[in-house]
């Protein structure tokens, strides 16, 4: 029983800072896609994307 | 952990990505192609509708509509529903990512039915809030500037989603309040609309939108929570 409680402030810490380090890259990434299909004014993005901007009702032209 | 996060949401926002587009393709962009004809017959300075307002500054016209008539466009067919698959699915794996994320930060188990929650509360985030001050827009409507509501959007998404995570992870009472508060403070501050209202859409044509947008967005968000939570399980025995 005791031997399956481990986890060390060591191994604590080391699983925090990985999820936090996997959370910051993945809101990045989301962000940074979400950005340019949705928001970018470029023309060329937003008439590939017209249809997909008013479906999810990003503010749109 | 990395590589968990990413994979959940690629392979989550391939699967929404491409339901909602059966979605879209039947539901939604008959709509905004109806509306697109609306558009393009009547153009604004000749006014079918001869409105005291239809000179405005905020008035929305064709050519504004376009930006720029020799940008690119896809091809009305098989090329724009291509293109319609290609952004859903890159938005729902932008969405898709953002719930990944906060499946790392959450630390605990997720599966398909506690997924499909965090999906509603992504729903509730980026379209139920922001659309109660700035509905679902058909082409040709009027509209405030752009980067105005682009803003306002924004604003309403962090603040809604700050205050759900607020109100679901934080024990305090006083951080449930400002949570609640947060959700509370764009609606207060209040969307960007035009001066005027109008344009030649059909006013029933924009409620169906409304309605088919709707429809739209919880059939995606709903999915990708589901499949990202599952996922996100899933991968924990492997990655």
């Amino acid at each position: 029983m005791q031997q399956t409680m481990p986890t060390t402030r060591a191994d604590t810490t080391a699983d925090l800072s990985s999820r936090l380090a996997a959370a910051a890259v993945a809101t990045l990434l989301g962000a940074f896609m979400l950005i340019g299909v949705g928001f970018a004014h470029s023309d060329i993005l937003h008439n590939a994307a017209h249809d997909s901007r008013h479906t999810f009702a990003f503010p749109c032209h | 952990m990395i590589r968990r996060v990413l994979f959940a949401a690629i392979l989550a926002g391939l699967v929404a990505g491409i339901v909602v587009t059966g979605v879209q393709q039947t539901r939604i962009t008959p709509l905004i192609l109806h509306a697109e004809s609306y558009e393009a017959a009547t153009p604004p300075a000749a006014g079918g509708h001869s409105h005291a307002h239809e000179a405005a500054p905020h008035s929305h016209d064709a050519a504004h509509h376009s930006h720029d008539a020799d940008a690119w466009a896809p091809a009305d067919g098989i090329e724009r529903t291509a293109f319609s698959l290609l952004a859903n699915v890159l938005t729902a794996i932008g969405f898709g990512l953002l719930l990944t994320a906060g499946f790392a930060l959450y630390g605990k188990p997720v599966g398909a039915t506690k997924g499909v929650l965090w999906g509603l509360a992504g729903f509730g985030a980026f379209w139920l809030a922001p659309a109660l001050g700035l509905p679902p827009e058909l082409p040709g409507l009027q509209a405030a500037e752009l980067s105005d509501r682009q803003a306002w959007y924004a604003g309403t998404v962090i603040a809604t989603g700050g205050g759900i995570a607020m109100l679901a992870f934080l024990r305090s009472r006083a951080a449930k309040g400002l949570g609640a508060l947060l959700i509370f403070i764009p609606h207060v501050i209040g969307a960007p609309h035009p001066e005027t209202l109008g344009g030649n859409t059909p006013p029933e044509l924009a409620a169906m939108f409304v309605m088919a947008s709707l429809l739209g967005a919880a059939v995606l968000w709903v999915v990708l929570g589901g499949v990202s939570g599952y996922l996100y399980d899933r991968l924990a025995k492997t990655a």
